[in-house]
C-alpha cells in the first residue's frame, strides 16, 4: 500500500482486496481440485494399472479363463520353441513370483531373456498364461552399445527390478 | 516491471525487436540438433538407428507441457490482476501447444510400433497425454465459441487452470502406475539416463523448439493485438 499517498486510500484498497481476493479463490480452487483428482486417481489405482505383476497375480487370486495383462522380465534360460516352430514358452518374474507364459505368434524385436515384456492374455487352470499379445519394454537407459559393453565388463551393469 | 509490460504496445515494442533474433537462432539451433541428432549421435546399444525418433518425441512432449504451464499461469494472471496482454498470451500459445502434442503423439506412435510392438496402448503416461491433447482443443474450441472475444476469457481461464491438474499426472504417471512407456529419462533425481553423445542433440533441438515457440508466439501475439484493436475500432464505429 505504499505509494498510495497521492491516491484516496480506500479505493485502491478496495482494488488490492479484490485481487487478493481473486488469488485466494484461484488458490482454493486450484488445492480442492488436486485432492478432488488425487482421491478419484487413488479410488481407480487397479484400473489406471497397465499390467500385473507375477506378485501381484499371486496376491489377487486370478481365477482361470480371466484375461490379465502381465508384465515383468523375461526369465533368463526360459525362453524354449515349441516343435511347431512358431510357439514360444517362457517364464515371466518379479523375482518374487514367477508365471508361465506360451504365446503363438512373431515376438517384439526387443524379446530377449531378462528384458522387461507385457503379456496379455487368458489365465489357464494350471496357472499359467495363454498370451495373445506380448509386447516389449524398454528402460530409461540410453547409450551406444560401446559404452554398454564397458559398463557390462566392468561388472556395473544393474537390471531393473522394476521389468522397466 | 510487471505492470510495466502489461502494456501490450510496449511489450511488442519489445517482442518485435527480439523476433528476429529468435527466429535466426531457432533455424541454427534446429539445424545443428537435427545434423547431431541424425547424423553424428551413436544408435543406442537396445534400440539401434530407432532411437533417433527421440529427438523429435521428447522435445516436443517437453514442449506440449511447457506451452500448457505457461498458459495456465497467464491464465491464471489473467483471472486474477486482469492483465489483457497475460488473456492474449494464453489464446495465442494453445495452438502451438496442441501441435506440439499431436507431434508427440504420432512420433511416439511411431515409435512404439518397432520397439514395444503396438502403435498404441491405454496405459496411463500415453492416456493423459492423450487428454492434455483434447484439452488444448477444448480450449481453442472455447476462446473461438464467443462472438464477443472478451466474454469467452473468463471461462477459457478457468479451462485452461483446471487443465492444469494433468500436468503432474502426466510427468508420474510412469512412477505411480505400471506402465508401457518407460520411466523418465532426463528429469529424474539421479540425473539423465542419457549418454552425454545423445542428450547435446536433445538439448540443441529442445532449445530449438522453445525458439520456436517463442517467434511463432510473438508472429500470433501480433495477430490478437492486431484483432482486438479492429472490434475496438468497429465498436467506435457502430456505437459513435
Amino acid at each position: 500500500m505504499s505509494g498510495a499517498e497521492s491516491q484516496p486510500k480506500h479505493g485502491l484498497s478496495r482494488a488490492a482486496t479484490r485481487k487478493r481476493k481473486r488469488l485466494y479463490i484461484v488458490l482454493a480452487g486450484m488445492t480442492m481440485l488436486g485432492i478432488a483428482v488425487a482421491l478419484v486417481l487413488t479410488a481407480f489405482q487397479d484400473n489406471i494399472v497397465f499390467f500385473y505383476t507375477p506378485s501381484d497375480l499371486a496376491e489377487k487370486q486370478v481365477g482361470p479363463e480371466q484375461r490379465v495383462r502381465l508384465g515383468g522380465l523375461v526369465e533368463d534360460g526360459s525362453v524354449r520353441k515349441i516343435d511347431d516352430g512358431v510357439t514360444t514358452q517362457f517364464v515371466i518374474t518379479d523375482y518374487i513370483d514367477t508365471v508361465d507364459v506360451s504365446y503363438t505368434g512373431i515376438l517384439p524385436d526387443l524379446f530377449r531373456e531378462g528384458q522387461g515384456v507385457i503379456a496379455e492374455g487368458r489365465m489357464l487352470p494350471d496357472g499359467s498364461l495363454q498370451a495373445t499379445e506380448v509386447l516389449a519394454k524398454h528402460d530409461e537407459n540410453y547409450m551406444p552399445k560401446e559404452v554398454a559393453e564397458k559398463i557390462k565388463e566392468s561388472g556395473r551393469w544393474q537390471e531393473d527390478g522394476s521389468g522397466g | 516491471m510487471m505492470h510495466r509490460f502489461a502494456n501490450p504496445t510496449r511489450f511488442m515494442r519489445v517482442a518485435n525487436a527480439i523476433l528476429p533474433w529468435c527466429a535466426g537462432l531457432t533455424v541454427l539451433f534446429l539445424a545443428a540438433g537435427l545434423y547431431l541428432g541424425l547424423f553424428r549421435s551413436p544408435a543406442d546399444y537396445q534400440q539401434g538407428e530407432t532411437v533417433r525418433i527421440m529427438y523429435i518425441h521428447v522435445p516436443s512432449a517437453y514442449m506440449a507441457m511447457f506451452i500448457y504451464a505457461a498458459m495456465a499461469v497467464s491464465s491464471a494472471m489473467a483471472l486474477i490482476w486482469k492483465h489483457p496482454l497475460a488473456d492474449m498470451i494464453a489464446r495465442a500459445s494453445a495452438p502451438i501447444g496442441a501441435c506440439f502434442t499431436f507431434v508427440t503423439l504420432l512420433t511416439g506412435s511411431l515409435w512404439g510400433q518397432p520397439m514395444w510392438g503396438t502403435w498404441w496402448v491405454w496405459d496411463a503416461r500415453l492416456t493423459s497425454v492423450l487428454i492434455l491433447f483434447f484439452v488444448y482443443i477444448g480450449y481453442i474450441a472455447l476462446v473461438n465459441a464467443f462472438d464477443d472475444p472478451a466474454r469467452g476469457a473468463k471461462p477459457a481461464a478457468i479451462l485452461a487452470l483446471v487443465g492444469a491438474v494433468n500436468l503432474p499426472i502426466i510427468k508420474f504417471s510412469v512412477d505411480w502406475w505400471n506402465t508401457l512407456h518407460q520411466p523418465a529419462s532426463v528429469v529424474t533425481m539421479e540425473g539423465p539416463k542419457i549418454d552425454p553423445a545423445m542428450l547435446w542433440p536433445l538439448a540443441f533441438m529442445a532449445v530449438g523448439f522453445n525458439l520456436y515457440y517463442i517467434s511463432v508466439g510473438i508472429l500470433r501475439l501480433r495477430g490478437e493485438i492486431a484483432a482486438a484493436r479492429i472490434r475496438n475500432l468497429q465498436l467506435g464505429l457502430t456505437h459513435g
